[in-house]
């Protein structure tokens, strides 16, 4: 039970994690103000040499493994309806890691979204 | 109330949306830096200008988002079908594995994936340098929506009740959130 408790964890806070440092990761570029292809290469190459963006893809690969393990152990109707915790947490991060203003209409549609998608992921059959 | 912490939360809101579009109308002039221009936007080059850059900014997140919510569920369409078609690695032997790779490598529907799965990674990065993580990732949920649709209407499976009724509860969240300021953070 405790290996799928630190899965589920992992799942949860490494993937939502991985993502927060991405975002941490663009607000240290800043906004792009080109979208050509050329320009976009060049973005990608800045992007690819700030730690954060190298920390994020390890966190989201170690999340993406430790969904394979967990799959392994459970029911892919359980495992996968938790994902819908990461909204929550991820408004969470959001707030304290990136220093967002989460107000309580944007908490309102997370609690939404994550209800929706419980219950998308649950009535997959 | 004189104390300006506890201002209305909806007057906050707008005093930071507000600030959001000046900093990206900037970096449209060439030649200035988002913050000279955001001075010379502060020091009154007109109300209509700001109102109308909000909306190319919030034209651009939506149209971001809106890509992210088809090319995401779509690539990993592609990469399942072309998958399925190729079938597993028989064994892990070294012939084996590069005879793999040159059927992956062959498929069409494989290269077609893996490019919609890069284009969603290139939207979500835009997007993310121009609006908040609390805001994008709530709105890009509506991806759920949009395989539940597609699945019924383009490939005629069967969506249960329960899932319906899931979509329809995401797009009322997508709609709160997108209610909110996209950007509240300053820019760096």
């Amino acid at each position: 039970m405790a290996e799928e408790i630190i899965l589920l964890l992992l799942i949860v806070v490494a993937g939502t994690g991985g993502e927060l440092c991405v975002a941490r990761t663009m607000q240290v570029v800043g906004p792009a103000t080109d979208v050509r292809p050329a320009a976009l290469c060049r973005l990608i190459v800045r992007v690819l040499g700030i730690g954060w963006m190298w920390l994020g893809l390890s966190l989201m690969a170690l999340a993406f493994f430790s969904l394979l393990e967990m799959l392994s152990l459970e029911n892919v109707s359980f495992v996968v309806p938790v994902t819908a915790l990461s909204y929550g947490f991820g408004a969470l991060g959001g707030r304290v890691f990136l220093q967002e203003q989460v107000t309580r209409k944007r908490w309102a549609g997370v609690l939404l979204v994550c209800i929706g998608v419980g219950l998308v992921l649950i009535g997959k059959r | 109330m004189g104390n300006p912490q506890s201002q209305p939360q909806a007057e906050r809101e707008e005093g930071i949306s507000g600030e959001v579009a000046p900093h990206l109308d900037a970096e449209e002039s060439v030649g200035t830096t988002p913050g000279q221009a955001a001075q010379s936007l502060a020091h009154g080059r007109g109300q209509r200008k700001g109102m109308r850059t909000t909306a190319f900014f919030l034209s651009r997140v939506y149209l971001l988002i809106m890509l992210m919510v088809i090319l995401g569920p779509l690539g990993n369409i592609l990469l399942g079908k072309g998958m399925r078609r190729i079938g597993a690695a028989a064994a892990w032997s070294p012939a084996e594995i590069i005879h793999f790779l040159t059927l992956l490598s062959r498929s069409g529907l494989i290269w077609l994936g893996v490019a919609c799965l890069l284009a969603f990674f290139a939207a979500y990065m835009l997007v993310l340098s121009w609006a908040d993580y609390s805001y994008v990732q709530p709105a890009s949920a509506m991806a759920y929506g949009m395989v539940a649709l597609l699945g019924h209407f383009l490939l005629g499976e069967a969506v249960t009740p329960v899932r319906w009724a899931g979509v329809l509860i995401i797009c009322a969240g997508v709609l709160v959130v997108g209610h909110t300021p996209p950007r509240t953070t300053e820019l760096k």
